[in-house]
């Protein structure tokens, strides 16, 4: 295997250290509080100018990215729903070509590829799953705000169990329409891909300027790396923009979004809730999309999440449970 | 089972017996493709064994991919071409429809990507042999689409394709179509040219001012809606308009430098057609049993030819009804449906019929439906198309007549 070039970046220790420039700036069309946006503009800012993007179908094309007033100062395509995995590829292996050949100068280019839940959890995952196995420099970053948040609020396969969305409405037959669980992306691009050698979760208020950190670990460590962010978002969520940040604490210190970074193969919390949870009734109960749920069902999701950081091996990432057998 | 050829100065450095895909990989060499992303499905797959034999060789310098699906490998190049690299997919059958999304995309992105279609039969019921609604689906997305007939062709059009995509009066992909097994798995002796020779004629991928890169910074494809929808179509049709003119230079072009003989007839060949009557016209190799077919029936006395369209996108309108119009009556043979359309005919009727309406007087046209799911198309099978198209010569109602050939009914 090629041994990938590293980049050198300055770890961000304090606000002042954020640069100041923006490289994703005004012009997107996104709500009020929107953090999947707020997402976009560290991941940008983070990696800094020598930086190509695609972005795949999604609230963050619809609503990010107008003809005329693109938000993007660096470099941007769109892509197919499915495919931030093979446009990460594509872009990687053009560049990396080209450079072989000399018909472009050698230097390292950073290649971001984001894509929300729907195409990152659930149509895009064979694809990702093909870019974590290659020797490419290249970063995939979902954008998880738990909807097909641009179509009007449908569930995804990352959709939080009993959320109201317009594909899950509450009846008075069902009180719970979205029965699945939500799926274990950051998990199970970790655990499936033994070569890949970053991927972590992150929130992009919580706690400050760690997304940036991360989108810097993984454009240094060398070939493919994953992050998948936390991105409340009042209009499918339902709670007012000013909450955003809140909630997205609120998500983590909860233990319902486990935050950690796994760095060749080694698991580090970012935010350990093995050690200090609050109850996730404090997170619920602050968003319109669970006003239908009763005490039995926030006692579920409870549950659901204690065995999370109680049963699991590997807590927070890997659901496997109990000693191993020995036949 | 190679060996060189003596004479010197010559753009042809050797011949080797190679099948249509394995020539088609031998152009890839020579087009010095910097990005291939590769999927099995039977029977274009076969490209990508040679391609990937070729690499690991040391003969081409790629990034070659082995991608997750087709949908993957056809975002994989045009990702690649967007960056400024000259890229190269393929498929077949339902692989190339699992990838239709991207297919669309790459037309409207204008990327000039290169597809090697080798044509099989859509599931289900399952069938590795040729139909040509595999390639058909794109005919309208702002595609080239052309079919080869031979090794030789097939090698040829790597370096003529990727030539006429790129101009930056094209810029839109290439499907390069071959019949699935007939053509795909069918060896001939193939003159390879010179390394220097297709520099010469093909130059370097240059995507200018809509590179993306960091020095060139630019979005592309965001959200346009109704405000620039039409207009951004009204450029992929501009483009699409120009490309007959492209096509017919890079044909002079390269006649000049290999001595082949493409530019006389660019779009559609022609066979023993002088003085005929009665003609067929199809797509592919379908050409081969059609042309014994010619000379058998001319032996006869009969005035029969057969017209080989090599380009459907763009459609060849004005050329070929300037040559159909010269006949009594034209048979045309679909190797693809078209379920529920006008007359229940095939794609190649319609649009054949469409081309030769405008014409003052025009051949009676009657439709044949033969081959499907790789079905053998016999020299006999040719010779009663011919009958058949013969009889609609004057005939009440003769027009217009929808025939499926060696089916059992």
């Amino acid at each position: 295997m090629v041994t990938p070039e590293q980049n050198q970046y300055e770890p961000i220790k304090s606000v002042h250290q954020v640069p100041l420039e923006e490289f994703y700036s005004s012009g997107h069309r996104t709500c009020q509080g929107c953090e999947s946006a707020l997402t976009m503009r560290h991941l940008a800012k983070a990696a800094g100018p020598r930086t190509v993007v695609t972005g795949s179908t999604g609230c963050m094309y619809v609503a990010n990215t107008s003809y005329m007033t693109t938000p993007w100062i660096i470099p941007w395509m769109h892509t197919q729903l499915g495919a931030a995995g093979a446009s990460a590829l594509g872009m990687s292996a053009g560049l990396r070509a080209l450079m072989r050949k000399g018909r472009l100068a050698e230097e390292r280019i950073n290649v971001i590829a984001f894509c929300g839940d729907l195409g990152g959890g659930d149509m895009g995952l064979s694809g990702i799953s093909s870019a974590l196995q290659s020797n490419y420099n290249l970063l995939i970053i979902l954008y998880d705000n738990e909807s097909a948040a641009n179509t009007d609020i449908q569930a995804t396969g990352l959709t939080t169990y009993g959320a109201q969305t317009t594909f899950t409405p509450p009846g008075s037959a069902q009180r719970i329409m979205q029965r699945r669980w939500k799926k274990n992306v950051a998990g199970m691009m970790a655990v499936g891909h033994p070569t890949c050698r970053y991927v972590a979760t992150a929130c992009a208020t919580y706690p400050p300027m760690d997304l940036m950190n991360k989108v810097r670990k993984a454009l240094s460590v060398g070939g493919p790396a994953f992050i998948h962010t936390f991105c409340p978002c009042p209009k499918g969520w339902d709670y007012h923009p000013r909450y955003s940040h809140e909630i997205g604490e609120l998500g983590v210190r909860s233990g319902i979004f486990p935050l950690y970074e796994v760095v060749e193969g080694q698991v580090r919390y970012t935010y350990d809730a093995r050690k200090r949870r609050i109850p996730v009734r404090e997170y619920l109960t602050k968003q319109g999309r669970f006003a239908h749920l009763v005490d039995e069902d926030m006692d579920h999701i409870q549950q659901m999440v204690d065995e999370m950081w109680e049963k699991w091996e590997v807590p927070g990432v890997a659901p496997f449970k109990g000693p191993l057998s020995e036949a | 089972m190679t060996h060189t050829l003596t004479a010197t100065g010559n753009a042809y450095v050797s011949e080797e017996l190679l099948t249509g895909c394995q020539a088609v990989a031998q152009g890839v060499r020579l087009a010095d493709v910097d990005v291939i992303a590769a999927y099995p499905i039977r029977p274009y797959t076969e490209v990508m064994d040679l391609i990937s034999k070729i690499i690991a060789d040391g003969r081409l310098t790629a990034e070659y991919i082995i991608a997750d699906s087709e949908h993957g490998q056809f975002e994989i190049v045009k990702h690649a071409s967007s960056v400024g690299a000259r890229a190269f997919a393929g498929s077949s059958g339902t692989g190339w429809l699992y990838g239709f999304e991207a297919l669309a995309v790459t037309a409207t992105d204008r990327l000039p990507v290169l597809f090697l279609v080798g044509n099989r039969a859509l599931d289900d019921p399952g069938a590795f042999g040729v139909e040509h609604n595999d390639a058909l689906a794109v005919r309208d997305l702002g595609w080239l689409l052309c079919w080869v007939t031979t090794p030789q062709e097939a090698l040829e059009h790597v370096l003529i394709g990727y030539r006429v995509a790129e101009d930056r009066r094209v810029q839109m992909p290439m499907a390069l179509a071959m019949d699935g097994a007939f053509l795909t798995h069918s060896q001939h002796i193939v003159r390879i040219p010179s390394v220097e020779a297709a520099r010469k004629f093909l130059p370097p991928y240059d995507l200018g001012d809509r590179r993306l890169h960091p020095d060139n910074p630019i979005s592309i494809a965001p959200q346009v809606n109704e405000d620039w929808v039409m207009e951004i179509r009204r450029q992929n049709w501009e483009a699409a308009r120009r490309a007959p003119q492209v096509i017919a230079e890079a044909y002079r072009e390269f006649d000049a430098i290999f001595g082949t003989d493409y530019a006389s007839s660019p779009f559609f060949t022609e066979f023993m057609t002088e003085d005929a009557e009665v003609v067929l016209v199809g797509l592919g190799t379908v050409a081969a049993p059609a042309r014994t077919a010619v000379r058998r029936l001319r032996e006869k006395g009969e005035r029969v030819g057969y017209v080989g369209l090599r380009w459907f996108r763009p459609f060849p309108t004005v050329p070929l009804r300037e040559c159909l119009r010269r006949f009594q009556a034209v048979g045309v043979i679909d190797r693809d449906f078209a379920h529920g359309s006008p007359d229940d005919g095939g794609i190649l009727l319609h649009e054949i019929r469409s081309c030769l309406y405008p014409a003052a007087e025009r051949p009676a046209v009657v439709n044949f439906i033969i081959g499907l799911g790789g079905r053998d198309i016999s020299i006999a099978d040719c010779q009663r198309m011919f009958d058949l198209t013969r009889q609609a010569v004057g005939a009440a109602g003769g027009d217009g007549l929808v025939r499926w050939i060696g089916v059992r009914e």
